[in-house]
């Protein structure tokens, strides 16, 4: 895990919960307040801002859950061997 | 207003201008009259490689930027906007299975949609589901290894002659995409006629009844069927519709320029009448702002930008309600030549109704949009 990623992740999550502090565990999903956009938004920002590409198979809501969630499939992501 | 296009985008501009002005605009009225597109012209469309344009090169297409693509909706849309659509429903399709498709739908469904071998469509909308795309009743339990799919899909354009329907249902998941073909028994398409707009878009029910695909007919994940497929999907269809409403602005504006420059009333040509130059100034303006917005929204698209599925949305809104101005003001300007059949501009009347519905309507767009407001413009203490 990388604590640059981390910070990246939760400095754009930040735009979302304007009002409150969002730990790295909260689970995003269960504060209920963000919008329909949220999911292309969210799967826009993780492919722009660490140059990878959300396949189907990453469809997985437990990637996605919370910052420190993000952080660790970024980085599985990353580290994985680039298929053709 | 091409200086910021790049020397393949304006020659890429100026054959889908000779294109539509060659084998579409003259015959559009016609085809809105008829309500039907010629199969001629699907051909066509495929044949020159147009309908696959944006798909990977990989699968046959044209590979093209979003750019380039918007550029085509925008000479499209100026020429006629149910052929604009046929672009639009089909490549909104093959959006969703190049983003989300298994690499088996992929290889079996891009190289057919970028040959327009096969048209697709997009069966989402229903009797009681609209814009609350989440709220769709059609069932899609499973069967052993396969889906089967009970329901009843309202308004999908070019529904009557699509050889594949994307297909949004509800699992016990939650809105689930599946990939149905038109050749699947249980599913028969009935025509919708008398539009108020995009009369030739073949625009038709869908009828599911006991209809199976097979399991790998799913696209993405059960319960990510809005989120993700729909989403992607409707993303790319705001682009297009966006531009297809520049085309519109376009075609408004030159309309109402060749007949205020011809029609003589009080002893002047009505070009010189203060308050039909203040309508053509608005329709000039309009058509401006909304090609610019458009085009930023294409630039952040080719760049993979977080913030284009904002620019997408603010440009479609701007440029469908900016058409809807134009088209009310063209047909204004023509006066009783306007309201009969003998001038494009009530054509251009009906189609920019229906832009201000589809693909989000201009409320959905409103709401929207201050989503984004306030995630960019949130005070600096909240950040």
């Amino acid at each position: 895990m990388s604590t640059d990623n981390r910070a990246r992740i939760a400095n754009y999550l930040s735009r979302f919960f304007p009002v409150h502090e969002l730990k790295d565990d909260d689970d995003i999903f269960e504060h209920g307040f963000v919008s329909s956009m949220f999911a292309m938004q969210l799967v826009s920002f993780v492919e722009h801002e660490f140059g990878i590409t959300i396949e189907n198979e990453d469809l997985e809501l437990e990637n996605f859950r919370s910052i420190s969630a993000l952080d660790a499939f970024v980085t599985r992501k990353l580290s994985a061997p680039v298929h053709s | 207003m091409t200086g910021a296009l790049t020397a393949e985008q304006t020659q890429a501009q100026k054959e889908f201008r000779a294109f539509a002005d060659h084998h579409i605009a003259p015959h559009a009225d016609t085809w809105h009259r008829e309500q039907r597109t010629p199969p001629e012209i699907v051909r066509l469309l495929a044949d020159e490689g147009l309908l696959g344009l944006p798909i990977a090169r990989q699968y046959g297409g044209g590979g093209c930027d979003a750019v380039t693509l918007g550029l085509l909706a925008g000479e499209l849309g100026r020429a006629c906007s149910s052929v604009r659509s046929l672009l639009t429903v089909h490549t909104m399709v093959a959006h969703a299975i190049e983003r989300w498709g298994s690499r088996a739908q992929k290889e079996t469904w891009l190289p057919r949609l970028a040959r327009g071998e096969t048209i697709a469509a997009f069966a989402v909308s229903e009797p009681d589901a609209g814009s609350d795309a989440s709220g769709v009743t059609t069932r899609i339990t499973r069967d052993g290894d396969d889906w089967r799919i009970d329901g009843h899909k309202r308004w999908t354009t070019y529904g009557r002659t699509a050889g594949l329907f994307l297909v949004l249902g509800r699992t016990a998941q939650g809105p689930t995409a599946l990939l149905v073909e038109r050749d699947t028994p249980g599913l028969r398409t009935e025509p919708i006629d008398d539009l108020i707009g995009i009369r030739a878009s073949m625009t038709a029910d869908v009828h599911l009844e006991d209809c199976r695909v097979p399991g790998g007919n799913l696209l993405a994940r059960p319960g990510l069927g809005v989120s993700h497929v729909v989403g992607a999907a409707l993303d790319l269809g705001r682009y297009t519709v966006g531009w297809g409403c520049v085309g519109i602005l376009d075609a408004c504006l030159e309309a109402a320029v060749d007949y205020a420059g011809r029609r003589r009333q009080f002893g002047s040509l009505i070009k010189e009448h203060q308050l039909v130059r203040r309508m053509i100034s608005d329709m000039y303006t309009d058509a401006r702002a909304a090609r610019l917005l458009c085009l930023e929204a294409g630039r952040l698209r080719d760049a993979r930008d977080p913030g284009a599925l904002a620019a997408t949305s603010t440009a479609k809104y701007f440029a469908a309600t900016a058409a809807g101005r134009a088209a009310a003001n063209a047909v204004q300007i023509h006066g009783a030549n306007g309201c009969g059949p003998d001038y494009p501009v009530q054509r251009y009347l009906g189609d920019s109704r229906v832009m201000e519905i589809i693909e989000g309507s201009a409320q959905l767009h409103q709401v929207g949009l201050a989503e984004y407001a306030f995630q960019d413009h949130a005070p600096r203490s909240h950040r």
